[in-house]
C-alpha cells in the first residue's frame, strides 16, 4: 500500500512544489513544506482508507503544513515585511505578463471549470481559506473589509488611513492573488478524471 | 490602447466604483478582443460569489477558530 502510495503521490509532486512556492514565496521553504506533507501523508496512510481521493487527502495536509510555516514566519518578521509582502505578491503578478503587459501565453487565465460546484465542498472552502490566510495581512483586511463586510471602499480608506487609489491598488492585489491561488489550488490541480 | 495588466485594475476597479465613460469603453473594446482578460473577469466575479459563501460557511461553524 505505501509503495503504491508513494508511486501516486510522487506523480503529483510538481504540482505541489509549484503550489507550495507561489504560497511561501521562497523555493526552498516550498520543497520543505512539501517533503514534509508527503512523509506526513504515508505516516498516516493507514487512516487514510480511501475516504477522500488520494490527491485531495495530500494536498489538505500540505495547505496545513503551508499555513504552519507561515504563522512560524510572521513570529519573525519585521514590521518592513509589510511592505515586502506586498512587493513579493506584485513580482508574482508581474510575471504573468510579458513585456508588453499582456498575458504570457502559459500564465493567461483560463476558464474555471464548474464553480458552482466547487462551493458545494467542504475541501473548496478550505483551499479558499489557506488562500486568504497567505495574503498579507493589510491586504488581507481590506479585502474582507471589503468582501465579507461589505463596507465601501472610501469607508475602508478612511478607517485605515489609505488614500482611495491605495485602497484600489490593494483591492486588485488581493483579488489577483486569490484568482492565481485559487487556480493553482483547487481549478487547475483538480484529480484527473481515471 | 489598453494592455492586459491595466485592463486587470480596471476589472478590479468597477467592483468597487463607477468606471468613467472611457474607462468603460477602451475596457469594453479591450474584452472583446482578449479571452484571457474575459476569464479574469469572471474569475474576480466569482471572488465576490464566493467570498459571500464563505462568510456562510464560516457562520455555520466550520472552519478555524
Amino acid at each position: 500500500m505505501t509503495s503504491a502510495a508513494a508511486e501516486s503521490i510522487s506523480a503529483f509532486r510538481p504540482q505541489m512544489v509549484k503550489f507550495a512556492r507561489l504560497q511561501l514565496q521562497d523555493d526552498a521553504a516550498g520543497e520543505d513544506v512539501v517533503q514534509e506533507a508527503i512523509e506526513a501523508a504515508l505516516a498516516g496512510i493507514d487512516r487514510f482508507a480511501g475516504r477522500a481521493a488520494l490527491k485531495t487527502w495530500v494536498f489538505t495536509i500540505l495547505r496545513h503544513k503551508i499555513v504552519d510555516a507561515l504563522r512560524e514566519r510572521s513570529r519573525t518578521v519585521q514590521v518592513s515585511s509589510l511592505e515586502r509582502d506586498d512587493e513579493s505578491m506584485d513580482d508574482t503578478f508581474d510575471a504573468l505578463f510579458k513585456a508588453n503587459e499582456h498575458w504570457r501565453p502559459d500564465s493567461r487565465p483560463r476558464p474555471w471549470g464548474d464553480p458552482h460546484a466547487a462551493l458545494e465542498q467542504r475541501q473548496f472552502w478550505e483551499v479558499f481559506e489557506a488562500c486568504l490566510e497567505v495574503l498579507p495581512a493589510r491586504t488581507g483586511r481590506v479585502f474582507m473589509m471589503r468582501e465579507f463586510l461589505g463596507l465601501e471602499t472610501d469607508e475602508i480608506c478612511s478607517t485605515l488611513s489609505l488614500t482611495t487609489s491605495h485602497c484600489h491598488v490593494i483591492l486588485h492585489r488581493a483579488r489577483a492573488g486569490l484568482r492565481q491561488c485559487l487556480t493553482q489550488g483547487w481549478f487547475g490541480t483538480e484529480p484527473a478524471a481515471c | 490602447m489598453l494592455t492586459c495588466k491595466k485592463a486587470t485594475r480596471l476589472m478590479s476597479d468597477s467592483l468597487d466604483r463607477p468606471l468613467g465613460r472611457g474607462e468603460r469603453f477602451n475596457l469594453r473594446l479591450h474584452l472583446v478582443f482578449c479571452r484571457g482578460c474575459r476569464a479574469f473577469r469572471s474569475q474576480i466575479g466569482w471572488l465576490r460569489e464566493i467570498s459571500h459563501g464563505f462568510a456562510r460557511w464560516r457562520g455555520d461553524g466550520n472552519g478555524k477558530d
